[in-house]
């Protein structure tokens, strides 16, 4: 039977990063994909951040395939027919090294996984990892969907995705919950290079980011999204899959409801559909998190639930837990010793870092939301309609106009319940 | 812009069916019997699962493996893997 000193299951961020970590430090590692090639099966909304990449491979960004460095992030809350507006420009984001890009992760990974095997990991495309292999309770390999497909390591990094099927099988969690996750779909819609500088107000490689609140999910916790590609948007919108549930909606029919939107739609305007994809969004936090080791065994990424869902970052925590986890083996490969206390050396790296202390500040956040779900229907509609009333001269006075947005507030919620919803939002992020 | 049906959309997406489906329910009598609200045909993305009288139909071939009626389906009844190496959907742009 094949050994190596690590396997790393799943060609993501996470598990890439982890690989090239390892490989560069001289280790065996055989990397398992279950797509033709990595990146194939790999979707998220679009932004991708410098850091910590930068950090950890020299070689990025170099000839990565990136569309556009974000120069604009915007929010739009949407009530039906209004769209309520902030935006933040900087000349800061338009200086080498940028803050973020958009990538699309079928390209961006399958560079990324060249990068890995130049260092010296064994990428194995096309092979599904189906089982983990056990001996006295400590996991020593992984069984792959092939013949004699029993594969022995030291350690194995479950990199498998927000799925997490491994993750359950060592039972580091029980099942994964309705509201800890969104379902998201997703169009790359192609349109010219030039409607995209014109409508978006950029030039060259700049880039803008929309993210989309209220009517977007047509009142449900969760938010949709435009990013601006080279030559194509990636428009997409997730709910949780509790809410998807309860309200009875399909995640394409919310979609074409966000499409129509009257805000949105011009910026659509002329363009084709190219792909449409799904994916999960591991959005239930530190409280959904696995446990993160145990012996023989490390979680990474989306299988370990780190996702700041406020901020839309993922792929580098991802990166970063991928990082940690290497580190934690190259010790204990140092030591001899992949035992669970050994390994529980990454869960405290996890926890000194950026990944838990981002988690830790709004660990109260999903839950507090999923209880508080006017902030998507009642508080967008009526932000618009305060807006749409104090810039419409028709005679009345400005003090009776706010007099009448006041009285419909509190027709639809009152004033206590107002306060204590705001206040309990604040505390939730603060 | 032109609006595409579902099925023209998954027409756009590069799949590779395998023989046998990946997915499959596990008990039709919960189908049938106890579940009412039947998530599962429209929680899916890409509606993989049709209600047929009395039993639930699994297309999966078009399924683009994102989970999501794992964890919708709030009985627990469906099996989910993912397809074999090789098989299913590949992204052009991801």
């Amino acid at each position: 039977m094949e050994k190596f000193d690590a396997v790393v299951v799943g060609a993501g961020p996470s598990g890439l990063v982890a690989a090239y970590v390892l490989a560069h430090n001289g280790l065996d590692v055989a990397v398992f994909e279950r797509g033709d090639f990595p990146g194939a099966k790999n979707v998220m909304g679009g932004v991708m951040y410098n850091w910590p990449l930068a950090e950890i491979m020299p070689e990025f960004p170099g000839d990565a395939p990136l569309e556009r460095h974000i120069i604009e992030q915007r929010a739009w809350i949407l009530s039906p027919e209004a769209a309520f507006r902030v935006a933040h420009r900087s000349l800061a984001f338009d200086r080498e090294p940028y803050n973020c890009y958009t990538v699309l992760r079928s390209r961006f990974d399958k560079w990324l996984a060249q990068r890995v095997r130049a260092a010296g990991a064994l990428i194995i495309p096309e092979t599904l990892v189906v089982g983990l292999l056990r001996d006295n309770g400590r996991v020593v390999g992984v069984r792959a969907g092939r013949d004699q497909g029993d594969v022995r390591a030291d350690v194995v990094i479950a990199a498998e995705g927000v799925n997490g099927l491994l993750v359950e099988e060592a039972g580091l969690r029980g099942p994964l919950q309705p509201e800890h996750l969104a379902s998201a779909v997703k169009e790359i819609i192609a349109l010219p290079q030039g409607a995209i500088e014109s409508r978006f107000e950029v030039s060259g490689d700049q880039g803008v980011t929309i993210e989309l609140f209220g009517d977007a999910t047509m009142g449900m916790l969760g938010t949709g999204f435009i990013y601006t590609n080279r030559e194509s948007l990636s428009v997409g919108v997730g709910a949780t899959i509790r809410d998807l549930n309860d309200r009875g909606i399909n995640p394409n029919d919310l979609l074409e409801h966000l499409k129509a939107h009257p805000a949105v739609a011009p910026l659509l305007e002329g363009g084709e559909t190219r792909e449409y994809m799904a994916h999960l969004i591991p959005e239930g936090g530190l409280r959904a998190m696995p446990r993160l080791s145990t012996a023989g065994m490390l979680v990474v990424g989306d299988a370990a639930m780190m996702v700041n869902s406020l901020h839309r970052e993922g792929a580098n925590l991802a990166m970063l837990s991928g990082r940690l986890a290497a580190q934690a083996v190259l010790r204990a490969k140092e030591r001899g010793d992949f035992s669970a206390g050994s390994l529980a050396y990454y869960d405290r790296a996890v926890r000194e870092s950026v990944i838990y202390q981002d988690l830790y500040k709004y660990r109260n956040m999903t839950h507090f939301f999923e209880k508080h779900q006017h902030f998507f229907g009642l508080y967008p509609d009526l932000l618009n309609y305060a807006a749409t009333e104090m810039l419409t001269v028709d005679g009345a006075s400005k003090r009776r106009k706010q007099r009448r947005i006041f009285a419909e507030a509190r027709r639809r919620r009152s004033l206590w319940r107002m306060f204590k919803d705001f206040f309990g939002a604040w505390r939730s992020v603060a | 812009m032109k609006t595409l049906s579902l099925e023209e959309k998954l027409f756009l997406d590069g799949f590779r069916p395998d023989q046998e489906s990946h997915l499959a329910i596990k008990d039709p009598r919960v189908c049938l019997e106890k579940c009412t609200a039947k998530w599962c045909t429209f929680t899916c993305p890409v509606r993989t699962y049709r209600w047929e009288q009395d039993h639930i139909s699994v297309f999966f071939e078009g399924c683009v493996e994102c989970g999501t009626c794992r964890i919708s389906c709030e009985f627990g009844n469906i099996e989910w893997r993912y397809p074999r190496g090789g098989f299913g959907v590949t992204f052009k742009y991801g």
